[in-house]
C-alpha cells in the first residue's frame, strides 16, 4: 500500500487493497469515500454525469411529462439464482418508471453499507448494477454512501430513484379500464419469489429456479409503439400477482376474473409452492407486467409480446367484469370459483 | 394438518446412521428423511410430510382409484368389465400383484 | 406433479359431484377433521358445487388453531430470551397469544427462525453449540414422527442445547368428544388422510362401532376429497357404518409401523387442553421420561403467565363445526386476518380464516357458476 498520503498515485483500481472490507470512513465524505467512488463507482457506472463528480447531476430531458419513482432494496440473501440486490434494485425501480408508460433515463443509486462489508461483494454488486442499467438503457448519474456500525446494517441497503419522461399522448391508469378489457401477463409467475425461497436459511432446496429480474421498459415501448391502447400496467412484485390484480380492481372499480388453469407457471416453481404450501398467486415477481387492454388488441399484445424475449410466454389470463366490483374472482381448477384477497402480510410456508 | 406432497426419490444414502434421500418434486430436489419407508428405492414415490417420507405411494392402487373414478356413471357390467382390465393391465405392467 | 395433478381433474370432478348428486336422498352433515381438508374444500370451491343436502362441518383439525394459549405464551416467553433461538413452521409465526405474537417476538429482537423441517432445528443446535435451540413441536400425528426424529438424534448424539416444546394433538379422542357433545349435529366423519398415513385406520373401528358412525379416511386433492364425500353418504344412504378407506394410495389400515415405534418411544400420552375447546383427556402427546431432558417448557422457567382469551372469541364453537365463522358476531369486524382474535383466524388453515381469505363474506353477484 502506498502512503495513504494522496490518492493520486494509485493505478490499482481497487481502492485500500490492505482493507478488504467497508470501514466507517467510507461513508465519511473524505478520502476514503473519494476512493470508493474514484475507484469503484465511476469505473462501473461510468458516464459524464458521474464523472463531473457534482453534488447533483444536472441533466436535459426531452419534452414531456417526468415520471419519477423511489424503491429501496433490502433483500437477503444479497446474491440469489438469477439474480443480485444490485440487479433488483436497478430493474425494479426502472420498472416503476416504464409501468406508467413513461421512458426511464436516469437513476440515482444511494448506498446504507454495513461496516466490515468485503469490499469485494460490494464490487460485484456495483458490476451487476452497471449491466442492468446498460441493459435498460438508463444511466446511474448520482449517488451517495453511508457506512453503519456492524450489526446494524445486514451488509447493504440500496435505494434507487428513477426518473423517465413520459410522452404527453400517454395516460396509463387504472381509471381507464373498463368491463371487457382483457388482462395479459408477459410470463411465468412465482419465479423471483421461490428463487429467493430456495436459497433461504431452512427452507433452502436444490432447484434450476431463477429470479425473473429484468427491465421491462424495451418491452413497454414494444407495446407502446405497436399501437396498443394500454389501459393499465403494473409490476406484480411483492404481494404477487394477487395484490397487483386487486389494487387495480378497487382503483379502477371494476371486477376481475381469472382463470386459474390458465396462470403460466413453471412446474418447478409450482412444485416448490407445493411443497411449502405457498400459493403462486401470492408470490413476488421482478420481471413481470400486467397489462389491461382492449378485447379487441388482446391478439396484437400477445404477437408483439411474444416477438420480445421478456415475453415469449405472454398468455391472457382473465378479464375485466362490471359485477363484484373492486373484487378479483379465480374460476377454481375444478370449476368452481374463489375470491382472491390480498394477502396479510407476507406469506409464510406452512406445514398445515 | 399436513401437508404432504408427493415426491420421486432418486437417491439414498445413511447420513449419520439415518436414512436419507434426495426426493424429487418436479425439478425440486430435496434431502429428506426415509427413516419412515426403509422399503423405499430410487423411482420409488414418497408422500413427504416436513421433510420426512410418511408412507410409500402405492402406485396400484393410485390406478385403480383413477380407474375408478373415469368409469363412474357408467352401466354396472361395463364398470367391472373397466377394472378388471386397468387391474390387469397393472399387474402386466409389474405395478400390482394378483 | 404424478400423484397429485391427476386428482385436481375438472372432468373427473364432475363425475364425482354427479354421481353424488345420484346417491344424496336426504339431509346430511358430515365433519372434515383436518385443517387441509378444510383449505381444499374452500379454495377449491368444493362446498359451492356439492349438492346442497351435504352439509360440510369443519372440525378442529388445526394443530395450529387448537394450540393451548398457555404453551404459545409460553413460547413466546421462551422465544424472546437472548441465549434462545427458536425454531417453528412457518404456521405458528402469526398465532396470537395472549399479548402479542412470535413475529412481534421477532420484532423485539427475538431469534426466531422458521424451518421447513424438525431436522433443520437439530442442525441449527450443532451449529450453534453457545446458543439454546427450541423447537416447537406441534401437530397432529403427522408430524410426531418427525419431532420424534429430531429430539431421538438430539439424544444419540448428546445436544445438551436442543429442545422441543411439545404440544401433539390426537384425532380419536377429538372425534369422540365432538360425537360426545349433546348438541353434536355430525353423522359421519372424513378422517385426515395424512394422519392416517401414519397411524392407519384400525383406531377408528372402535369409535365406530361404538356410536354408529362412519368414519372414511380422505385425501387433500379435490377428487381425494369428493371421494371421501362419496363413501360416506353411501354408507349413511344405506344406513350402514363402517371404517372405510378413500385414499388407498398412501394409507393402509395398520399405517406406517416404523413411525409408530419411534412415537411410542419418544412420546406419551397426555391430557390436552385444546384452545377453544377445553379439556380433552388423553388427547395429547408429550415426551417419555426417557425423553423428559428435551422438554423446553422444563428447561425453561418462564416464570408465571397470565393466559387470556379474547371474550368475543367463538373459535372453539367453530372448531367444533357448532357454527360456521361467518356466524360469529366478530368475523370480519373485530375479528380479521389483519387483527385476529383467536387462532382459527390466523392459520391458513383456520376455517375463519379460510372463509374469510376466500372471500365468502363477499355477496359476489354472478361467481356461481
Amino acid at each position: 500500500m502506498s502512503d495513504g498520503a494522496t490518492i493520486d498515485g494509485w493505478a490499482c483500481p481497487a481502492p485500500l487493497r490492505d482493507q478488504p472490507n467497508i470501514v466507517m470512513g467510507h461513508g465519511g465524505g473524505g478520502k476514503l469515500s473519494a476512493e470508493l467512488v474514484e475507484h469503484l463507482f465511476l469505473p462501473a457506472f461510468d458516464n459524464p454525469h458521474l464523472d463531473g463528480l457534482g453534488d447533483s447531476a444536472v441533466l436535459e430531458l426531452p419534452p414531456g411529462r417526468i415520471s419519477m419513482s423511489t424503491d429501496s432494496f433490502v433483500v437477503r440473501p444479497r446474491v440469489f439464482p438469477g439474480g443480485d440486490i444490485g440487479e433488483l434494485a436497478v430493474n425494479g425501480t426502472v420498472n416503476d418508471v416504464a409501468m406508467a408508460g413513461a421512458t426511464p433515463l436516469y437513476v440515482s443509486v444511494a448506498f446504507i453499507l454495513e461496516e466490515g462489508m468485503p469490499i469485494d461483494e460490494l464490487a460485484a454488486i456495483v458490476q451487476s448494477m452497471a449491466k442492468a442499467a446498460g441493459e435498460a438503457g438508463v444511466q446511474l448519474v448520482t449517488g451517495d454512501t453511508k457506512v453503519v456500525d456492524r450489526g446494524h446494517g445486514d451488509g447493504v441497503y440500496i435505494n434507487t430513484t428513477g426518473i423517465g419522461i413520459l410522452r404527453d399522448d400517454i395516460d396509463i391508469h387504472p381509471r381507464n379500464v373498463r368491463p371487457g378489457d382483457t388482462i395479459v401477463v408477459n410470463g411465468t409467475i412465482g419465479d423471483h419469489g421461490m428463487a429467493i425461497m430456495s436459497v433461504r436459511e431452512g427452507l433452502e432446496f436444490e432447484s434450476a429456479i431463477k429470479s425473473d429480474t429484468a427491465a421491462l421498459n424495451h418491452l413497454v415501448t414494444a407495446l407502446l409503439d405497436g399501437g396498443i391502447d394500454v389501459r393499465a400496467m403494473r409490476d406484480p412484485t411483492r404481494g404477487g400477482l394477487a395484490a397487483t390484480l386487486n389494487e387495480i380492481a378497487v382503483a379502477a372499480g371494476v371486477g376481475v376474473v381469472v382463470d386459474e388453469r390458465d396462470l403460466p407457471v413453471e412446474r418447478a416453481v409450482a412444485a416448490a409452492c407445493e411443497m411449502l404450501g405457498m400459493d403462486p398467486f401470492y408470490v413476488a415477481n421482478e420481471g413481470k407486467m400486467v397489462v389491461f387492454v382492449p378485447a379487441a388488441q388482446a391478439d396484437l399484445t400477445l404477437e408483439i409480446m411474444h416477438a420480445n424475449e421478456l415475453g415469449a410466454k405472454a398468455v391472457v389470463i382473465g378479464e375485466v367484469v362490471e359485477s363484484h366490483p373492486g373484487v378479483v374472482v379465480a374460476k377454481t381448477a375444478i370449476g368452481a370459483t374463489r375470491v382472491v384477497d390480498t394477502q396479510v402480510g407476507e406469506q409464510l410456508p406452512r406445514i398445515c | 394438518m399436513c401437508l404432504g406432497i408427493p415426491g420421486k426419490v432418486v437417491e439414498t444414502y445413511d447420513k449419520d446412521g439415518v436414512q436419507m434421500g434426495k426426493v424429487d418434486f418436479d425439478g425440486i430436489v430435496k434431502e429428506i428423511c426415509l427413516s419412515f419407508v426403509p422399503d423405499a428405492e430410487v423411482g420409488d414415490y414418497t408422500i413427504v410430510h416436513v421433510g420426512f417420507g410418511i408412507t410409500k405411494v402405492d402406485e396400484a392402487s393410485a390406478n385403480e382409484t383413477l380407474a375408478l373414478m373415469k368409469d363412474m356413471g357408467m352401466l354396472a357390467g361395463e364398470l367391472d368389465a373397466n377394472v378388471a382390465l386397468a387391474t390387469e393391465e397393472a399387474i402386466a405392467a409389474g405395478e400390482a400383484h394378483p | 406433479m404424478k400423484h397429485l395433478d391427476e386428482y385436481r381433474d375438472p372432468e373427473l370432478a364432475r363425475k364425482l359431484f354427479d354421481e353424488i348428486d345420484k346417491i344424496t336422498t336426504q339431509h346430511w352433515v358430515l365433519m372434515e377433521v383436518c385443517g387441509g381438508q378444510t383449505h381444499s374444500i374452500i379454495r377449491n370451491g368444493i362446498d359451492q358445487l356439492l349438492n346442497k343436502n351435504i352439509e360440510l362441518v369443519h372440525g378442529p383439525g388445526c394443530p395450529v388453531c387448537v394450540t393451548p394459549l398457555d404453551t404459545i405464551d409460553k413460547a413466546l416467553a421462551i422465544a424472546a430470551r437472548d441465549d434462545v433461538i427458536f425454531c417453528s413452521f412457518g404456521d405458528m409465526l402469526r398465532v396470537p397469544g395472549s399479548d402479542e405474537d412470535l413475529f412481534q417476538v421477532k420484532g423485539g429482537g427475538g431469534d426466531i427462525r422458521i424451518v421447513y423441517s424438525p431436522l433443520d432445528a437439530f442442525r441449527i443446535a450443532r451449529e450453534n453449540p453457545d446458543k439454546q435451540v427450541v423447537f416447537f413441536g406441534i401437530g397432529f400425528e403427522t408430524t410426531a414422527p418427525a419431532n420424534a426424529m429430531a429430539v431421538y438424534q438430539a439424544k444419540q448424539h448428546g445436544l445438551t442445547n436442543f429442545s422441543m416444546l411439545v404440544s401433539h394433538v390426537l384425532v380419536p379422542p377429538a372425534i369422540r368428544a365432538i360425537l360426545d357433545s349433546p348438541v353434536n349435529r355430525v353423522q359421519a366423519f372424513l378422517a385426515a388422510g395424512h394422519v392416517c398415513s401414519v397411524m392407519g385406520y384400525a383406531e377408528y373401528v372402535p369409535i365406530v362401532e361404538e356410536y354408529g358412525v362412519p368414519i372414511v379416511v380422505t385425501g387433500f386433492e379435490p377428487l381425494d376429497v369428493l371421494e371421501g364425500i362419496r363413501k360416506t353418504v353411501a354408507q349413511l344412504e344405506s344406513g350402514v357404518a363402517s371404517a372405510d378407506n378413500a385414499y388407498p394410495r398412501a394409507v393402509s389400515f395398520e399405517g406406517n409401523k416404523a413411525a409408530q415405534d419411534l412415537i411410542a418411544d419418544v412420546f406419551k400420552t397426555t391430557d390436552r387442553n385444546w384452545r377453544g375447546i377445553g379439556m380433552i383427556p388423553g388427547s395429547g402427546w408429550e415426551l417419555s421420561d426417557r425423553y423428559a431432558d428435551f422438554d423446553a417448557a422444563l428447561r425453561f422457567d418462564v416464570g408465571d403467565i397470565d393466559t387470556q382469551e379474547p371474550e368475543i372469541c367463538r373459535s372453539g364453537e367453530v372448531l367444533q363445526g357448532l357454527i360456521k365463522p361467518n356466524e360469529c358476531e366478530a368475523f370480519g369486524k373485530e375479528c380479521t386476518p389483519r387483527k385476529p382474535l383467536g387462532a382459527t383466524m390466523v392459520s391458513s388453515e383456520g376455517a375463519c380464516a379460510a372463509y374469510y381469505t376466500y372471500g365468502r363474506f363477499i355477496e359476489i353477484e354472478g361467481a356461481s357458476p
